[in-house]
């Protein structure tokens, strides 16, 4: 999923002072799942702003409503006819939906509400941590299952580097060394032999380096 | 092995006498004279010079700038270069700048993340690996081609080096991962300071049984401590760095003022000890901010004079 993390309160004041009627929209994936951006956060977020409003003495009208998806025309489509009540929108769906909730609603002012952090797993609840940074030319086939480019501090395609000390990373103790996990699962599958074999420069062109994405399929284009 | 470039470096080490390298590391600012100094102490006790690159991501004076002022005293630079910072185009930009200067050594590094140093705000850019960059310079040297596959005119003569660090983990994968850098290109090594004698003989044990000793020469690298809380913070603070509890031990039990002395006395043990040690066909001596050592460290191993007129 795509981990958000919640954003200050003190920075969405800042973002919609000044209005008199606004909308906070959450989305019920992947913020929901990470607990940064659903329907539970979307009511905490209104209730803290309309009390402090209240308590600055300020008039401010805050409604709530939590979509299935922010990123799908037809689930944003449903705030179509009551979007113009409103001075402005924050929404509680990562920087995709913020975005496209933007580009819809082209005369509306649309705040981001959480900060947008990675793809990433749950952990346990309350921790969720990286796992793929989206390069377009998938190598798990090759790292035992474990990606280097999105777990390893320096995204080597041939490591551990020299930092690696008892399975940490050099940057950081609470952080494991994905050339040390890597080779553990190599081992595991007995597959050891193969960390000999050395990873070619990669093509970063599928990457962020080649410029913004798009995937056109055209067997399931309609 | 025959030599394939111009290297001082190389020629000493395929004569096959032990060579000795050092390193200077250029300052937090302009004046070259930081640079010339430090090598001006040194340079009649070694053979060549590494100049690090933003070592520990703290920026400093560019690497390859000061090995141009080591080049322009009549000296021998090794060129520390490190992924971290530079793209594919500007890393061949910077070796061919290099070997525009007939800087003739790269050592090839990934670098110290940057979150260590005075930039950790800043973006990396690890657009190659260390591994991947020795495949680079080999390719640029050996078949005269850029990595986009132009032909290169006047193609580098560098001979290529990397790093080994025999103690940092996981232990096993350590001779496999030389193996590697061997099968990479790479044809010398310079080593992580070494404390742990018996380890890094390990090291060494199980490289010589692949023959690696034979395909790659290792200096051994070595770095006098000058007081028991640098080795006290080196073995806690510094990742990939193995410090034995009698080291620091040692260090400790002598007073203050003599604790330079007993540094300088445990890295010309370490280095006479591994003179013995088959594989080893070299000393790496990395006497940080404390260069005037080195020649005294140099003497007292029986590694002085130095080659002359090869």
């Amino acid at each position: 999923m795509i981990v958000a993390d919640k954003k200050p309160i003190e920075e969405i004041i800042d973002m919609v002072k000044g209005y008199h009627k606004i909308l906070i929209v959450g989305c019920n994936e992947c913020v929901t799942v990470c607990e940064a951006g659903g329907k539970k956060e979307v009511g905490v977020l209104a209730s803290a702003l309309r009390m402090y409003f209240m308590n600055e003495g300020e008039k401010i009208e805050v409604d709530e409503i939590t979509l299935e998806r922010q990123c799908d025309h037809e689930y944003l489509e449903e705030i179509r006819n009551s979007i113009d009540q409103y001075d402005a929108v924050v929404s509680l769906a990562c920087g995709v939906g913020v975005q496209f909730m933007a580009e819809k609603y082209f005369g509306t002012p649309v705040y981001p509400g959480v900060n947008t952090c990675f793809m990433g797993v749950t952990e346990e609840r309350g921790v969720w941590s990286e796992r793929c940074q989206g390069c377009g030319q998938c190598i798990l086939d090759k790292t035992a299952g474990i990606c280097p480019i999105s777990r390893c501090a320096k995204r080597l395609l041939n490591g551990p580097c020299g930092g690696s000390t008892q399975g940490k990373c050099e940057i950081s103790k609470d952080l494991d060394c994905a050339w040390q996990l890597i080779i553990d699962r190599l081992k595991e599958l007995d597959r050891l032999d193969e960390y000999e074999e050395i990873a070619p420069i990669k093509d970063w062109s599928t990457e962020r380096a080649g410029g913004p994405r798009k995937v056109v399929r055209e067997d399931v284009r309609q | 092995m025959s030599t394939k470039t111009p290297s001082r470096l190389e020629k000493i080490l395929d004569s096959g006498q032990l060579a000795v390298t050092s390193e200077c590391g250029p300052p937090r600012g302009s004046d070259p004279e930081a640079i010339t100094k430090k090598a001006e102490m040194i340079k009649d006790h070694v053979d060549a010079i590494n100049i690090t690159d933003n070592q520990t991501s703290m920026t400093r004076l560019s690497s390859l700038a000061s090995c141009i002022h080591l080049k322009l005293m009549g000296l021998e630079p090794t060129l520390q270069m490190v992924v971290r910072d530079r793209n594919r185009i500007a890393l061949q930009s910077d070796i061919l700048g290099a070997a525009s200067f007939d800087i003739h050594n790269i050592l090839c590094l990934s670098g110290d993340h940057q979150m260590f140093g005075d930039s950790s705000q800043g973006q990396n850019v690890f657009d190659l690996d260390s591994m991947q960059l020795i495949q680079t310079v080999r390719l640029m040297r050996d078949e005269g081609k850029f990595l986009g596959g132009d032909d290169i005119k006047r193609p580098p003569q560098m001979f290529v080096g990397a790093a080994a660090n025999p103690f940092a983990d996981p232990f096993e994968i350590r001779v496999p991962r030389l193996a590697k850098k061997i099968a990479a290109g790479v044809e010398f090594i310079q080593t992580q300071c070494i404390y742990n004698l018996d380890k890094f003989e390990l090291w060494m044990k199980q490289a010589r049984d692949r023959g690696l000793h034979e395909k790659v020469y290792i200096l051994a690298g070595v770095t006098p401590f000058k007081s028991a809380g640098m080795a006290k913070y080196m073995k806690n603070r510094v990742p990939g760095m193995d410090v034995p509890d009698e080291v620091v031990k040692r260090m400790a039990g002598v007073p203050k003022e003599n604790q330079p002395e007993e540094g300088v006395n445990i890295c010309v043990e370490t280095i006479q000890r591994l003179k013995e040690c088959e594989g080893v066909r070299g000393f790496h001596i990395m006497a940080i901010e404390w260069e005037e050592k080195v020649p005294e460290i140099v003497e007292r191993s029986g590694l002085y004079p130095r080659p002359k007129d090869l």
